[in-house]
């Protein structure tokens, strides 16, 4: 069955229902009761109390506005939009849903006059059955057959694309066929079954050249069953491709793409050590008495573990530890177990000690420069994980089983971790944080700040949006949180659209200095005024929290005001926009001796900086320009 | 299980599927006496019903069914079945 049993389960669930359904501000009790382990029954329940106690925008506490998500589909999806809806919820994400008329997703799309058109989706979600879409295959034997059908789609994506400004998420053909010749399927051109795995195959090509994320169903049936996702008899009776009972999962997997999107995906596995990476404790037991390795059972269920966190943290996942142990003895198998896969390096923030976990995993989200609920929690100990779910609410924490040969399954189907690129500072991520450590025990030994920022010998290049960088810029702009002036999100296609525009200043920044390449670690986006072409706006300011207290924002300041002077401009002109994330730059135009303009009662202010006076900041970083 | 106690479970499902806890079941009762129970929560009604009792139903049964006495009884039966 499509369970969500990573989440813990909710005993009291009536009672709980009860409590929210009176709650004067329900909606961090509603996000608390999404982040349990909910079947297709409580999932619906918990949507009609959503619908009903938070209808519209009004949310009490959603930080965002919600997001429109269009379903276009062939057959019956009225039955998705809850398990979507909660598993937004799930994630503190406030969700509004459009299911297009049985069978009309195609006159919607083309009628501009239509409810589709009016509700204007950020996300189009394309679920169409497998059936529909081997429909459209035409008479061809061969693999022109799919082919025809891809390039439809491919047709449809285009229109999508060219109509509304979205993520555009496909769903893979389920393969609900049964087959006709058995294990070599392929070799009948004309065999449903082989066509729609075909098909699935060919998709991850056309999807990655149109930039289309795919929800892969096909991969989960293929985890769990296809009878997990699909029934014949249903389909028979309802139309309905998607099992009632799996619409949890769909939703689940659906919003993980949305809120990865949006950079809501998390981005630090913090691991406890004894019984989570090893067998054993090693306080008590000893280097030679824990449970690592070959020759038991257990110690190589352990060492698999290791490798896909191992794999995890070379894709760009940070890795930290929170152990209730000495620290002497915490290292020992980092330093001396030979079969310990993981090394003390791969560890960008190591806490071990005897104070409460909620505390030190406070510690390490500020150590790292991001926030709580982008930690992902693994602990053996139940005890453990409740004090963390109740003290920190937004740090997720897995029902780890209690066989260890199942932890990274277990964690992979969470899915925490989902992204749609992987990028090469992706790739270079837990280098960068190692390297940061390093700088930090640098600067704890520095006497003065400036003396240790001289030492690092930081460059900073300075460059126009390009074809290269776009990729990355895309990513920094819709993930950044804390450090972000007006978290603006535009996707790949609208940036795109600045490069070599005459009155847009895209500037990216990358810093390099002693100790590595920390990639490109800021953009900022400088539009002059349609109406006053002297008046230069930042539309967009932000910076990776890694470079924090580097002196970079000024440096990035000196560059962009001779950048700006050079097209005309005598004034640029900023804004702040407040959230629940970017308090931290709340005076960042006051820090660079800009003049207050305005500032408004929900805290949004507005910045300018005459040119003509400008002297620029004296800083250690040299800078390079393109 | 006896019929009762199948009814008293049955209860419980259609009150959680159609978010009425006031609802009570009768052997007579149909689907044009509830306002909630649609075609599209009848669906769900079924799946929730075959997930509880573990059991799956045919799709010639579902045709058949009339009433909820008729559903106590299916149950019933297909319970028997399993436990022979």
């Amino acid at each position: 069955m499509l369970d969500l049993y990573w989440l813990p389960e909710c005993p009291d669930w009536k009672e709980s229902l009860a409590h929210a359904r009176g709650a004067a501000g329900p909606w961090p009790r509603l996000v608390g009761l999404a982040n349990r382990r909910l079947d297709f029954v409580k999932t619906n329940q918990l949507d009609h109390l959503l619908e009903d106690s938070c209808p519209e925008q009004h949310t009490n506490g959603a930080s965002d506005t919600p997001i429109r998500l269009a379903v276009l589909g062939s057959s019956t999806v009225t039955h998705l939009p809850p398990g979507l809806r909660v598993a937004a919820l799930r994630r503190g994400l406030r969700l509004q849903v459009y299911v297009t008329g049985y069978g009309q997703y195609r006159q919607e799309l083309f009628d501009s006059s239509s409810a589709l058109h009016r509700f204007h989706p950020d996300v189009v979600l394309l679920a169409m059955d497998t059936r529909h879409v081997l429909g459209q295959m035409g008479d061809d034997n061969g693999t022109g057959a799919v082919e025809n059908a891809l390039s439809r789609l491919a047709e449809l994506w285009q229109k999508i694309r060219a109509t509304f400004d979205c993520q555009l998420v496909q769903q893979t053909l389920l393969p609900i066929f049964p087959g006709i010749v058995g294990s070599n399927e392929h070799r009948l051109g004309t065999s449903r079954r082989w066509r729609v795995s075909d098909f699935n195959h060919r998709l991850r090509q056309y999807a990655d050249s149109a930039g289309v994320d795919l929800l892969a169903l096909d991969a989960s049936a293929e985890q769990h069953g296809i009878s997990a996702w699909y029934d014949d008899a249903l389909w028979h009776r309802a139309k309905q491709e998607i099992h009632p009972l799996a619409a949890p999962m769909y939703g689940e997997l659906t919003m993980r793409l949305v809120a990865a999107q949006r950079g809501r995906s998390s981005k630090c596995l913090v691991l406890d050590l004894d019984n989570t990476l090893w067998g054993g404790v090693i306080g008590d037991d000893g280097l030679e008495g824990i449970a690592l390795g070959q020759g038991s059972a257990l110690g190589e269920a352990y060492v698999e573990f290791q490798r896909w966190v191992l794999d995890q943290a070379r894709r760009g996942v940070i890795l930290a530890v929170c152990s209730k142990n000495d620290e002497a003895n915490a290292l020992l198998p980092f330093e001396r177990h030979p079969e310990m896969l993981i090394s003390r390096s791969d560890i960008a923030a190591f806490v071990a000690n005897w104070g409460d976990k909620a505390a030190n995993l406070r510690v390490i989200a500020e150590r790292l420069n991001i926030g709580a609920d982008a930690l992902v929690f693994a602990d053996d100990n139940p005890f453990e994980r409740n004090i963390v779910r109740r003290e920190l609410p937004h740090v997720a924490v897995p029902e780890l089983p209690e066989d260890p040969a199942f932890y990274a399954r277990c964690l992979a189907d969470a899915g925490y971790f989902e992204a749609l690129s992987v990028t090469a500072e992706d790739l270079e991520r837990s280098r960068q944080y190692q390297a940061n450590l390093q700088r930090e025990t640098l600067r704890a030994s520095a006497t003065d700040l400036n003396g240790y920022l001289a030492s690092l010998k930081m460059r900073l290049w300075a460059q126009s949006f390009d074809a290269v960088g776009l990729k990355r810029v895309v990513q920094l702009i819709n993930k950044t949180n804390q450090f972000n002036l007006t978290t603006r999100r535009y996707s790949e296609a609208e940036v795109e659209a600045w490069i070599g525009n005459k009155s847009v200043l895209g500037l990216q920044f990358r810093l390099t200095d002693s100790l590595g390449d920390n990639g490109i670690i800021s953009v900022i986006v400088g539009k002059l005024d349609d109406m006053d072409a002297k008046r230069m706006i930042i539309d967009s300011w932000l910076m990776s929290c890694r470079v924090l207290g580097r002196q970079v924002e000024i440096t990035c300041l000196n560059i962009l005001v001779a950048r700006a002077k050079a097209l005309g401009a005598a004034e640029i002109v900023g804004e702040y926009i407040p959230t629940a994330k970017n308090n931290m730059v709340r005076e960042h135009y006051s820090k660079l001796n800009f003049l207050p303009v305005q500032e408004d009662p929900d805290g949004r202010s507005v910045w300018r900086l005459p040119l003509q006076q400008y002297a620029p900041f004296d800083t250690c970083i040299e800078v390079h320009e393109e | 299980m006896e019929s009762p106690e199948i009814m008293e479970e049955l209860t419980g499902i259609f009150r959680d599927v159609l978010n009425d806890e006031s609802l009570k079941l009768t052997p007579e009762l149909t689907a044009a006496d509830v306002p909630q129970w649609d075609s599209f929560n009848h669906i769900n009604i079924v799946a929730a019903t075959e997930v509880h009792f573990g059991i799956k139903f045919k799709t010639a049964e579902l045709e058949q069914l009339r009433n909820v006495g008729e559903f106590v009884k299916l149950i019933d039966s297909k319970q028997k079945l399993k436990h022979r």
